[in-house]
């Protein structure tokens, strides 16, 4: 598959581009249906069924189980849509961004405010 | 013809919402952002726009990737925000300003903007929010005309691009006939990274040059390209674009030029570099 993306990796970074919003639609469209509380609820009620009625592949399934979202960011996930299936369990984006570092909520703040002295 | 006054640059985050609602503002993690807006509120006071037109980026609330429009415009009698899936509280709807909205729609495809247009348009914290920060008290006074700008799906538009949207829009504000009073807000950014080994990128070297290039060099941004502008400023702060549009409808006509009237920088809410900034266009 040609790769629209012209430029040179930036490292720990995937643009969300058209070969990403290829691969990651069924996933996408899931997260983007958690905007409805009707639809959350449906989902944790019966999150196979769920997966499968939207139909995510083994990749996608297999990353919301984990909920792992560097998992779910190579199965085509976008950030937008995947922080409302964050939003499912309460988590904020600083956890988000301590699981993605690999660092405790505590390390990823103290990192943030690093920034304010570089 | 219509009066444009100026314009406000300021981020947009969800947890926003949550923090008025609780009535967090004076939190000391919350404080050195909400003190950035009263002297805003202030001068806001004393102009008084009667409208907004607000650049900003839909995060899934309006648009899907089924339908994905580059530059959409708002053309509403009324904006409806909605459950963003955040448990953040929902707003009570705004009033749009339909002739304002047509007014630049007509400019901007006469000037080969191909453009689409909502008659119904979900508005989400990145268009609430600067609202609600802004005029916190009771009814929201002024009328909007939202233009969303696409920053979920790449390719996203062009700086440079996003600029001469920018004017367009300035010049379709100034041709506006009617007696009111305008402001444009750009809310977005600034830099920030949500996703990826990378999240928590912050850049404020990059940030405060920004900021200050929109004082007296307000093209500057333009330079760069949109992959440039993700490496220097995250995945997210690429929501730049929306203060690049809103300071590029004060560069036409009489009075291009502009004092500060307020701004404000602070590191971090959420994994944001929190940036405001007023600008007033000077007769």
């Amino acid at each position: 598959m040609a790769s629209s993306q012209p430029f040179p990796k930036i490292p720990g970074t995937t643009p969300f581009d058209g070969a990403q919003a290829r691969k990651g639609y069924a996933l996408n469209k899931m997260c983007f249906s958690f905007n409805s509380a009707d639809n959350r609820a449906e989902f944790q009620k019966d999150e196979e069924a769920y997966m499968r009625k939207y139909g995510l592949n083994e990749q996608q399934a297999a990353a919301i189980r984990a909920r792992n979202v560097l998992q779910l960011i190579a199965a085509g996930g976008n950030a937008y849509y995947l922080a409302k299936f964050a939003g499912i369990f309460g988590l904020d984006m600083q956890d988000i961004g301590a699981q993605q570092t690999g660092l405790s909520k505590d390390e990823f703040q103290a990192k943030l405010r690093a920034a304010n002295n570089p | 013809m219509a009066k444009l006054i100026g314009c406000i640059g300021t981020s947009h985050i969800p947890a926003i919402g949550g923090a008025i609602h609780k009535g967090l503002q004076q939190d000391p993690y919350w404080k050195p952002f909400f003190d950035g807006f009263p002297p805003i509120r202030d001068w806001l006071g004393q102009v008084k726009p009667d409208v907004v037109v607000m650049f900003y980026n839909d995060h899934g609330l309006n648009f899907f990737l089924d339908k994905m429009p580059t530059f959409a415009v708002g053309a509403a009698a009324q904006y409806n925000n909605a459950d963003e899936g955040w448990g953040i509280p929902t707003l009570p709807p705004f009033k749009g300003e339909l002739d304002l909205s047509w007014q630049i729609i007509n400019t901007l495809v006469e000037k080969e903007f191909d453009i689409v247009t909502c008659q119904e348009m979900l508005v989400d914290h990145a268009c609430t929010l600067p609202l609600k920060l802004l005029w916190p008290e009771g009814d929201c006074p002024v009328t909007v005309v939202p233009i969303c700008i696409n920053t979920v799906q790449f390719p996203l538009p062009k700086a440079s691009r996003v600029y001469a949207l920018g004017r367009a829009v300035g010049e379709a504000i100034a041709a506006w006939d009617s007696s009111k009073t305008v402001a444009v807000i750009g809310s977005g950014g600034l830099s920030h990274q949500l996703d990826g080994e990378r999240a928590g990128h912050i850049n404020k070297a990059f940030d405060l040059q920004f900021m200050e290039s929109l004082l007296t060099n307000p093209e500057w941004a333009t330079q760069f390209s949109i992959h440039e502008l993700v490496e220097k400023t995250g995945t997210q702060g690429v929501e730049l674009l929306m203060w690049l549009a809103m300071r590029a409808t004060l560069t036409t006509g009489k009075g291009a030029g502009v004092r500060k009237v307020h701004s404000n920088y602070h590191i971090p809410i959420s994994n944001t570099a929190t940036g405001l900034l007023a600008l007033e266009k000077v007769e």
